[in-house]
């Protein structure tokens, strides 16, 4: 028996260092900012892309809805007057007709713009989904999101949404061939649409144009740190118990084990924790007892962390249990 | 002096105080990477706190010490972060120090700090300049239009029966071939008492910039479906020109047609021009990689296009009110022709602020 950790499975021999993420290694892109330091940037999935998208659309159709109505109920309290009368009301109705004009084009047009624009880099359906708008990296340099590609990303849309709809509809009012029309339509509808299927980056046409990714918003929240806590320095509150662990005991474990570790302390689940102490206490020859499973895992974590960075200090760094330390 | 006293007497009585909360931590703390993050972790947390203000939308809450300390804090996120990438095996803090870096950069390498600044750049040489830079391709747009114009001249001068499939039926009311000088020249004058000139102008606009925006986006396409837009578009007109050219009307056409014509041509002009530029740099991209070559373009042509629906907005202003005020064809070619110089001495001659 290899399998020390049982969380989460992996095969024998696999030499792979870091968190294991579902798809998460086809995701990621490192990009080095202007101080020359790397940071990954997580694409963001086409799923959570399309469900942005959705949710802007409602949220404009609900502004265009609402804005209409707000100009009707105006409109009804002058009172209705489409006759060409010079009238102080006729006046009203057309600037409150202009006003519905240039609304309705800003909320197509602007909407986007507006957003994506602001600190946040993401319009309201792209913050529900935790995605913003960021500029792609050069080779691996990473880039400035300027507005001029904003404005770019944001007017190749309208040909990727908009247009079949308007061909659609322009082909049903002139009488003309609906059927074929709307066919031609989904296909242009379609290609747009699978276009982030077929680039490595899963950008769409607009992207491509201004030179922009989707990418996952960073994340916020710092962890408490494990180390620092009473039992991780081998002495355990509840039972007065000291652990403490010979360079043999830590020495079989390497960078990856840490981390899983570290996960599972922070899940902190009864069973996960149980699991992980009878596979360590089996790997390094001690009898695993039961109660004091946290405070036996804090002060494992802590003294394997001491050891290996003092190891990586000296540069000499040991990815997982199967490399051999040099 | 009392300030300076004061001074030095708050400095004497830190070095002397008791030490403070976070450093009895880093002390205490068995791991030298610990020590590491606890000595540090308050500036993280400013940065923390900065970054949360201002993608709130709240910069102007801001103070100013915490304003230009971003930059620094900044710095000082990525560098911790390279330290902790070689010193710490706590996942977690390298996630979160990962996830600071990239939100502070997002807003250290942001977008311009806001809208309208941008657009007083854009106005004062930003959007002159990425004229000039479509270089060649305003030319070839040019001579599309011309040709555009031509061709739909010669065909409806050979064959009548083309103006019914070159102008769509809103345009073709009363102006169809055979119609008299006498109703042809009633559609040019005399509507100075005509109503709703300010919807019919807003309409106007919104149908123009939309079909602007569509022969910028179709320059993805190797900017090929862009040229045929603007053949197909020019036609009609050399078709209108033919119609009033039969019945001696020419030149009141063109005065009729120059008054918001010249900005809104010289706009179209500018649209295709930048949706050639897209396609031709992704056709031809140099010595760049294709997506770059696409991508620097695109941001050209996106200031470009920017500029196009600004002058869209003042060709249906002058299309729906100057029209029909000025009444007389040579006061309308002055109007026509003095927007043409404008516009081209400020595209060509107006050259402040070059990058």
């Amino acid at each position: 028996m290899t399998i020390a950790l049982k969380i989460p499975f992996r095969r024998r021999g696999e030499t792979q260092t870091g968190p294991v993420r579902a798809d998460g290694d086809k995701r990621r892109r490192m990009v080095v900012s202007p101080e020359g330091v790397p940071i990954p940037f997580m694409l963001a999935s086409r799923g959570s892309r399309a469900a942005a998208l959705f949710l802007d659309l409602l949220m404009i159709f609900g502004a265009i809805i609402g804005s209409t109505l707000i100009l009707a109920w105006i409109a009804n309290g002058i009172g209705f007057n489409f006759n060409k009368e010079d009238g102080p009301a006729g006046r009203a109705m057309q600037a409150l007709v202009i006003v519905w004009v240039v609304a309705m084009f800003l909320f197509r047009n602007a909407w986007f713009l507006f957003f994506e624009l602001g600190p946040r880099g993401a319009t309201p359906g792209k913050r529900i989904c935790g995605i913003r708008v960021a500029a792609r990296a050069r080779g691996v340099n990473g880039g400035r999101l300027t507005t001029e590609a904003v404005i770019a990303r944001n007017l190749v849309r309208d040909i990727e949404l908009f247009m079949p709809l308007i061909f659609f509809i322009s082909a049903s009012v002139e009488g003309g061939d609906t059927k074929m029309a709307g066919w031609a339509g989904l296909g242009w509808f379609l290609i747009f649409a699978l276009f982030p299927f077929f680039n490595r980056d899963r950008l769409r046409c607009g992207d491509m144009i201004a030179g922009t990714w989707v990418v996952e918003a960073p994340k916020t929240k710092l962890e408490t740190a494990l180390s620092v806590g009473g039992a991780a320095r081998g002495h355990s509150q509840e039972t007065g118990a000291q652990y403490r662990f010979s360079d043999a005991d830590l020495a079989i474990y390497g960078e990856y084990e840490l981390q899983v570790l570290e996960r599972v302390l922070r899940e902190n689940r009864a069973d996960g924790l149980r699991d992980v102490t009878e596979a360590i206490c089996r790997k390094i020859g001690w009898n695993a007892g039961a109660g004091d499973e946290r405070a036996f895992l804090e002060a494992y974590y802590a003294q394997l962390r001491a050891r290996l960075e003092t190891g990586m200090r000296f540069g000499k760094r040991k990815a997982d249990k199967h490399s051999e330390r040099a | 002096m009392n300030a300076v006293t004061t001074g030095i007497a708050q400095r004497i009585g830190g070095w002397f105080s008791k030490p403070s909360e976070t450093v009895v931590a880093a002390e205490q703390a068995a791991l030298r990477s610990d020590r590491f993050r606890l000595e540090r972790e308050a500036d993280w947390k400013r940065l923390d706190a900065i970054l949360k203000r201002m993608e709130a939308g709240r910069t102007r809450g801001l103070s100013d010490e915490d304003l230009l300390a971003l930059p620094t804090l900044y710095r000082t996120a990525a560098s911790s972060l390279s330290i902790a990438r070689e010193t710490s095996l706590d996942a977690a803090l390298v996630g979160y120090l990962e996830a600071l870096t990239q939100r502070a950069w997002f807003l250290v390498y942001g977008p311009r700090a806001s809208l309208w600044s941008w657009f007083r750049g854009f106005l004062g040489g930003g959007w002159s300049a990425s004229v000039r830079g479509l270089g060649v391709d305003l030319l070839i747009a040019l001579a599309l239009m011309v040709a555009g114009t031509v061709v739909g001249w010669l065909l409806v001068a050979s064959n009548p029966e083309w103006y019914y499939s070159l102008v769509p039926g809103g345009f073709a009311d009363e102006r169809v071939p055979g119609a008299s000088r006498e109703v042809l020249r009633g559609t040019l004058f005399g509507n100075q008492d005509q109503d709703g000139m300010s919807v019919f102008a807003a309409s106007l606009f919104s149908n123009n910039a939309q079909v602007s925006i569509l022969c910028f986006a179709l320059g993805f396409a190797f900017g090929l479906p862009t040229m045929l837009l603007l053949i197909h578009n020019t036609a009609l007109l050399g078709a209108m020109l033919w119609l009033y050219h039969g019945q001696g009307l020419l030149l009141d056409f063109v005065g009729w047609l120059s008054i918001h014509g010249t900005t809104e041509l010289f706009a179209i002009l500018l649209a295709g021009a930048a949706g050639i530029h897209v396609g031709r740099s992704m056709a031809f991209p140099g010595n760049l990689p294709v997506m770059d070559a696409a991508a620097a373009a695109g941001r050209r042509a996106a200031q470009v296009m920017t500029g196009v629906v600004l002058m869209l907005v003042i060709a249906a202003l002058l299309e729906g009110f100057a029209r029909q005020m000025v009444d007389s064809t040579p006061s309308r070619l002055i109007v026509g022709g003095f927007m043409l110089v404008l516009w081209t001495g400020y595209f060509f001659a107006f050259r402040r602020g070059v990058r």
